[in-house]
């Protein structure tokens, strides 16, 4: 048994790197710096080693020939789930590119509040390092921080801080949502401050508190069931702070519109930096190869992770390139999933033949026509990593010697055999 | 294999060589001594060519993260410009921002081999080479940044000594993969996050009590004392402001002699005459570096049209985000480390502003007398796409087509320039110089940017034409690295280029500090922080190429 120190984490987004961890052969244990969402997903065992056509194990090489001759005889492909590391991204939009796909990160629908509003308005935003070091006060607008992230208060507020003598002292409001622990809880015993609303009122009260913000006259006493007073407090306390953060989670505001919302909350910040002090946004995301997708996507293509190549070049749709609607009317006639991070998050059930790229041990509703389980990015092989902010791209270890294929070794064999001869 | 281009007309300042006819040997990769027997496996007669080698972007934003939210926030630009697969080539998409795929094969079509990423932030170094390991063709490097971050301010607080910055600067050097370093608004950046909104030459950063004249002396002499071939990569204070060619100049004296590159000086030469405010500094900026021989410049032209700027000077581009056409912009601050801004904008010539912005960087490329001490750059996309160099290169070598597009411009900026009664036109030896021989040299590629024997044989044949736009937006054949990869200005092959850097030593106890520093204030370990060769060698397609250092 080895204990392997400092490794980080592909699948919580807020890009923890001080895990320990206990190899024994192939099993893996957590030993210190876990969480209830990194732990499972290391200790998580390999039940598949072998890859199936038709529930029946075959050789790794039937199995990619098998799934090239779906890809060349489809009109109109789709690849779901795109939750896999860097490398494993350049293979999927090869791929892609190759045989005119549709590529749909299956975090999509929530991402898209906040490409849909920085595609509008653009947005300032910050870092983790910087809330750690400066952040003397944090909104939290719609989300519930500690079930997205347990370590985030522990990493980056309750922590030392160069510009803060007291880290203790920093303020937590939430906006919307109550949070579901007491992790936002100060050491020094300070609650967050909690302005409940159902959520669908959020665009209202975010509203109202730009309105604030901006000196701009609002006419009612309350707003979603908070008291205008209440969030007059709010805007005082988010002028007099010398470096506020405002984060929220795009998925977690699930409800229509809500990019109204982001834009509302990205123009409040930049609002209150035209006010002679500072202030950011802070999006938490990046969950299982989020942002990896969309980074890698990103510079691949020009756009985010909902691009199709089905006329040769690509083309980004926020809405039309949705996997789910192209399942649903029937557009799509094959289906790619790649997950290569969590074994519970398998593909949505259809009639369409389905190729899985996915993490060893998924369980299927429904076999797939292939399906061939690949290494886990940070634990059976090295690469790359985004983490929220996307500015950081972490290294990813390798942590046993599974045998298992990578997403890119496996995506990049059918993207050759899919060539022309 | 050998491969003979016969009877070119080369132009190789590196070797001296202007405009002669001479035949080039190629074999493995690399340009020979003619051989005594063997004949060519394959002839190309370059009878009436052009020929120099490929050329090399010293300046231009091809990787990190700004360039991909530039991406990001612009795709009604990208649809614009939509590239398809071929059998050969990826697809991906153009104009300001292009895909990375896209820069790879635009950047060979046009005759280009090399690219340099300016503003390699160390905690986004990764990124940047990942980025550029999915360009093709094009070899590549970066400067990385410092001036910014917390830990280079607080040694300069501290008092630390120069040998331990120099220590520092080197470990960053060589975690970050870098082959320079660049600093972006020394000290503003950091000021910003203090809610600081201007920093000039002489004014105290308000947490540390540094000066960027402080920070600029600090690392211009790190690098010198290291002996890393490119000098400090300054962009300075103050870009945009009306009047900041005192503080360009100022920063030109304040150096004391220690080898400095001013980037895109275009933006940093501006006056405050006339009736507007707004007035040209190029003179001035120009008898400055003729009269600075440890100075060099590249011009950042601007070219009207729509682009987007990327710039790590997130204090200035929050003030300019005012002019965001269209009308959105993002600046981040990043790591206790730097910052960044993204502001598109759109260049009119019928503006008064940016038509004396477009003369201004035409009057400083045409004033300063050596050209290898200045570099053809548009600070790609800030000033201008990559892909219009072509027409720069017209606007140089044309004094005829230049006066005309001059006689199109802003009738106030045309009388505020002295364009016009400039005689120069820029030979084929001096756009060799500016585009070879002085970039490789002012980067320190020791076999890179010239002809000789034991170059690499990175190689561009043009046809000669009187109107050089069309000259240099087609050459005929692109060699990289020895094998034939653009016929006809259309890509034939694609291939991977290497990765330049330089290791510089240091005191490995400088790591005992930083350890320290990354658990106490930064979010990721110092070690999971270095970046390691097999990050850019394990897919099999990049390779690292380690330069010497010069002392």
């Amino acid at each position: 048994m080895t204990e392997i120190t400092e490794v980080p984490s592909p699948f919580c987004g807020i890009g923890t790197d001080d895990l320990c961890i206990a190899v024994d052969g192939l099993s893996l244990k957590v030993t210190a710096n876990g969480c209830a969402v990194n732990t499972p997903l290391f200790e998580q065992p390999i039940t598949d080693t072998r890859a199936r056509v038709a529930g029946q194990e075959v050789d790794l090489d039937v199995a990619i020939s098998q799934a090239a001759k779906l890809l060349q005889g489809a009109w109109l492909p789709v690849i779901g789930g795109c939750a896999t590391d860097v490398n494993g991204m350049r293979g999927l939009l090869a791929l892609a590119d190759r045989c005119g796909a549709v590529v749909d990160n299956m975090n999509f629908v929530g991402a898209r509040n906040n490409f849909l509003s920085m595609q509008a308005n653009g947005w300032m935003n910050t870092t983790l390092a910087e809330v750690k070091n400066r952040c003397d006060l944090l909104l939290v607008v719609g989300t519930d921080v500690e079930a997205f992230a347990p370590r985030f208060f522990e990493r980056y507020l309750w922590t030392e801080a160069m510009f803060l003598q007291d880290p203790s002292q920093r303020r937590v409001i939430y906006l919307g949502r109550a949070p579901s622990g007491d992790s936002s809880t100060s050491p020094n015993g300070t609650q967050a401050t909690v302005l409940e609303c159902p959520l669908t009122e959020l665009p209202d009260v975010m509203a109202v508190l730009r309105a604030l913000v901006k000196n701009q006259p609002v006419r009612v006493d309350s707003v979603g069931g908070i008291a205008v007073a209440d969030l007059q407090a709010v805007a005082e306390q988010l002028r007099a702070a010398q470096y506020s953060v405002v984060t929220w989670a795009a998925g977690a505001l699930a409800y229509s519109q809500a990019e109204l919302t982001v834009q509302t909350l990205s123009a409040m910040v930049k609002d209150i930096n035209m006010q002679n002090t500072r202030c950011s946004g802070l999006p938490l995301a990046g969950k299982e190869g989020e942002q990896t997708a969309n980074q890698v996507c990103g510079w691949t293509t020009g756009y985010p992770a909902r691009t199709r190549f089905s006329r040769g070049y690509p083309e980004y749709d926020p809405f039309l390139n949705d996997s789910r609607l192209l399942l649903a009317d029937g557009e799509a006639d094959v289906l790619v999933w790649v997950q290569a991070f969590n074994a519970l998050s398998v593909p949505p059930v259809t009639d369409i033949p389905t190729i899985v790229v996915g993490r060893s041990g998924m369980k299927f509703g429904k076999e797939p026509d292939v399906y061939i389980p690949v290494g886990t990015p940070g634990i059976d092989h090295a690469g790359h990593a985004f983490r929220m902010d996307n500015v950081v791209a972490i290294r990813l270890k390798k942590l046993r010697d599974s045998g298992l294929p990578s997403t890119a070794d496996v995506l990049n064999a059918i993207e050759q055999r899919c060539r022309p001869d | 294999m050998l491969i003979k281009l016969t009877g070119g007309t080369v132009y190789d300042p590196a070797s001296g060589v202007a405009g002669q006819q001479q035949d080039i040997f190629i074999q493995d990769g690399r340009i020979i001594n003619a051989p005594t027997e063997a004949a060519p496996d394959k002839e190309y007669n370059l009878n009436g060519k052009v020929v120099m080698s490929g050329a090399i972007d010293m300046h231009t934003h091809i990787g990190g993260g700004k360039g991909n939210i530039a991406r990001t926030l612009l795709p009604e630009d990208h649809r614009s410009d939509p590239v398809a697969r071929t059998a050969l080539c990826r697809s991906g998409c153009g104009h300001a921002m292009p895909s990375t795929f896209v820069t790879g094969y635009r950047y060979a079509e046009m005759g280009y081999t090399a690219g340099f990423e300016p503003a390699l932030l160390p905690i986004n170094a990764r990124q940047a080479h990942m980025e550029m390991g999915d360009i093709p063709i094009l070899d590549k490097g970066g400067y990385v940044m410092l001036g910014s971050d917390d830990y280079l301010l607080r040694m300069l607080t501290a008092k630390k000594d120069q040998q331990a910055i120099n220590d520092y600067v080197a470990w960053t050097i060589n975690s970050a993969k870098a082959i320079g370093v660049k600093v972006v608004n020394p000290g503003g950046i950091n000021a910003f996050k203090f809610n600081q909104r201007k920093l000039d030459l002489d004014e105290q950063n308000c947490h540390y009590g540094v000066t960027p004249r402080d920070i600029l002396r600090t690392l211009a002499t790190a690098v010198k004392q290291l002996g890393v071939s490119h000098p400090l990569h300054v962009h300075g204070c103050n870009l945009g402001v009306p009047g900041n060619v005192q503080t360009t100049l100022d920063t030109i004296q304040g150096i004391g002699g220690l080898p400095m590159h001013l980037t895109h000086i275009q933006f940093h030469s501006y006056g405050t005459e006339g009736d507007f405010k707004f007035s040209s500094g190029a003179a001035q900026i120009a008898e400055a570096v003729n009269n600075n021989k440890n100075i060099t410049i590249d011009v950042g032209q601007i070219l009207f049209g729509q682009t987007v700027t990327a710039s790590g000077d997130s204090m200035r581009q929050h003030a300019n985000h005012k002019h965001a056409n269209p009308n959105k912009w993002v600046t981040m601050d990043i790591e206790c480390d730097a910052g960044c801004g993204v502001v598109p904008f759109r260049y009119r010539d019928q503006n008064f502003v940016n038509a004396l912005q477009w003369a201004i960087g035409l009057e400083t490329f045409l004033l300063v007398d050596d050209p290898w001490r200045i570099f053809l750059t548009t600070d790609h996309p800030n000033g201008a796409p990559f892909t219009s160099y072509p027409h720069l290169i017209r606007l140089l070598m044309d004094k005829s087509f230049r006066n005309d597009m001059l006689a199109t411009i802003h009738p106030e900026a045309q009388k505020m320039t002295t364009l016009a009664s400039i005689e120069r036109e820029y030979s084929l030896q001096e756009i060799a110089i500016m585009t070879r021989a002085g970039a490789a040299k002012l980067i320190g590629l020791k076999d890179r940017g010239g002809l000789g024997a034991g170059n690499w044989a990175d190689i561009t044949v043009y046809t000669d034409n009187p109107n050089r736009e069309q000259m240099f937006e087609k050459p005929d054949y692109v060699f990289k690295d020895g094998e034939l990869v653009v016929v006809d200005g259309k890509i034939v092959a694609t291939k991977w280029g290497t990765t330049h850097t330089v290791k510089p030593d240091f005191d490995p106890s400088v790591e005992k500090d930083l350890k320290d520093y990354f658990d106490r204030y930064l979010t990721m370990k110092m070690d999971n922080f270095k970046i390691s060769d097999d990050e850019i060698t394990e897919d099999g397609r990049g390779s690292v190429t380690v330069h010497p250092t010069v002392n």
